[in-house]
Order: structure tokens, then C-alpha cells, then sequence
């Protein structure tokens, strides 16, 4: 499985569909706020794109989209600017989480939340993505390339 | 022992369908979850929400605007739930250069 296939069809048809997929994991991301969809779903996504190309290109050929050893840091990266985003508003004056007290100056509350929300969606799909490309290439490991 | 078992089943799916004939109607507004107040008199959780989500946030997905605003906490949670998993894979499959 880590070996890159020998098929260029493959190759050629699982590049062009990884884009599509990853485009719609950031659609689905960032347009959270007005359709079904969120961190969660986006970050399995965009997750299911490196992976069709890690089984594909192999894991050599495919850690161009994200270095294994990048990926942890990266989802430590996500989980934190979810907890940071948290903070902010704590130090800001509000409750944790609570991100009308964002110390941000001249934005309205309402629009400190809308925010709030997109930061924290990112956060959180960054930290799902990673996580399970993590999860893919400590499970397969690194095969003949060694 | 195996009659046990399948007997076992039936009565808990018995049991689980009795239950189901008890559920409210959907959409009931008498139902307790759509009550504007509870018994206790506190205003009721998701009538809030709906109410209030889009003047919250400017957002028109209620859903998004619990999950990661009103229940933040919960979703943070889940992300270090995420994280952790990884982790473990991390701590126990990855393999090491020998030292």
C-alpha cells in the first residue's frame, strides 16, 4: 500500500479527484456557518484527499502534501489555537470560550462570534486532519522505502 | 447458553420497543424539550438557541453557532479527544531511528 502504483491512469485520475475532494473539505470548512458542515466534516475531507494520494503515490511520493513528521505538530498546532481562541476571550474580559470578549477593539460583539466560530473551525480542522494522516501513516508505516 | 443469549436479546429489544411507543409525537409542542419553560421554570436550553442564535452570532446555521459557541467546551473536548488518539498512534506504532 505504500508503494506507488504502477497504473498512470491512477495516478493521473487520483490526482485530479484529491484536488476536488481537498477544495470541497475547505468549502465545507468555511461555509460552516450557512450550510451543514464544520471542522469536523472539512477535516475529514481534506484528510481523505492526502490519503487517496498517500495510497496511491505512495508514502514517499506523497509527503509533499504533509510530511509525517509534520503532521502531530500541526494537529497540536490546531488543538491549540482552539484552547488559545478560548483564552483570549478569558483574558479579554468574558467566560472561556465566550468570544464576545475577544480583545479585539471596534467590532461588535455579534461579529467577535462570528469569528470567534470561524477561527475555532479551522482550528478544529486542522487539528482532524492531521490527526488521521497521523493515524494512516503510524498504522501502514513506512513500507519498503524504509 | 445460547438460548439465554437470544432470549436475552429479545426481552432488551422488547424492552427498547416499549420504550419507543412512549416517545412524543414529532413535533409535539407539549413535548418537555419544546416547552418554552421547564418544570422548574428555567427557560428551556434549545428554545434559546433558536431563538437567539442568528442575534448571537450572524449566523444562520443554528447548528454551528451550539456547537462551537454555546457548547464550545464540549467541542473542544472532542478535539482533544481527535488529538489524543493520535497521540497514542503516535507513542505506540511510530517507528523510531534506533538510538
Amino acid at each position: 500500500m505504500t508503494n506507488p502504483s504502477q497504473s498512470p491512469i491512477v495516478i493521473v485520475v487520483s490526482r485530479s479527484l484529491a484536488r476536488v475532494i481537498q477544495l470541497f473539505g475547505i468549502y465545507v470548512i468555511i461555509h460552516g456557518h450557512y450550510s451543514p458542515g464544520g471542522g469536523f466534516q472539512g477535516g475529514a475531507l481534506l484528510a481523505a484527499g492526502i490519503l487517496l494520494l498517500r495510497m496511491t503515490e505512495g508514502m514517499e511520493g506523497s509527503q509533499v502534501e504533509l510530511p509525517t513528521a509534520l503532521a502531530m505538530p500541526t494537529a497540536a498546532l490546531g488543538a491549540l489555537l482552539f484552547a488559545v481562541t478560548g483564552m483570549a476571550a478569558w483574558i479579554g474580559g468574558g467566560n472561556f470560550l465566550e468570544y464576545a470578549g475577544l480583545p479585539i477593539p471596534g467590532v461588535e460583539a455579534v461579529w467577535l462570534r462570528h469569528y470567534g466560530i470561524l477561527v475555532v473551525e479551522v482550528g478544529i480542522g486542522l487539528a482532524v486532519t492531521t490527526a488521521l494522516v497521523s493515524i494512516f501513516d503510524d498504522l501502514v508505516g513506512k513500507g519498503d522505502h524504509g | 447458553m445460547k438460548a439465554y443469549n437470544y432470549i436475552l436479546l429479545a426481552v432488551f429489544a422488547g424492552v427498547l420497543l416499549y420504550a419507543t411507543l412512549h416517545l412524543p409525537e414529532r413535533g409535539d409542542v407539549n413535548a418537555p424539550m419544546h416547552r418554552e419553560f421547564n418544570e422548574a421554570g428555567g427557560e428551556v436550553a434549545g428554545n434559546y438557541f433558536i431563538r437567539n442564535a442568528y442575534r448571537d452570532a450572524a449566523t444562520p446555521n443554528m447548528v454551528t453557532v451550539v456547537l462551537a459557541d454555546y457548547r464550545s467546551f464540549d467541542t473542544l473536548g472532542e478535539v482533544v479527544v481527535v488529538f489524543a488518539a493520535g497521540m497514542a498512534c503516535y507513542l505506540i506504532l511510530r517507528r523510531r531511528e534506533e538510538a
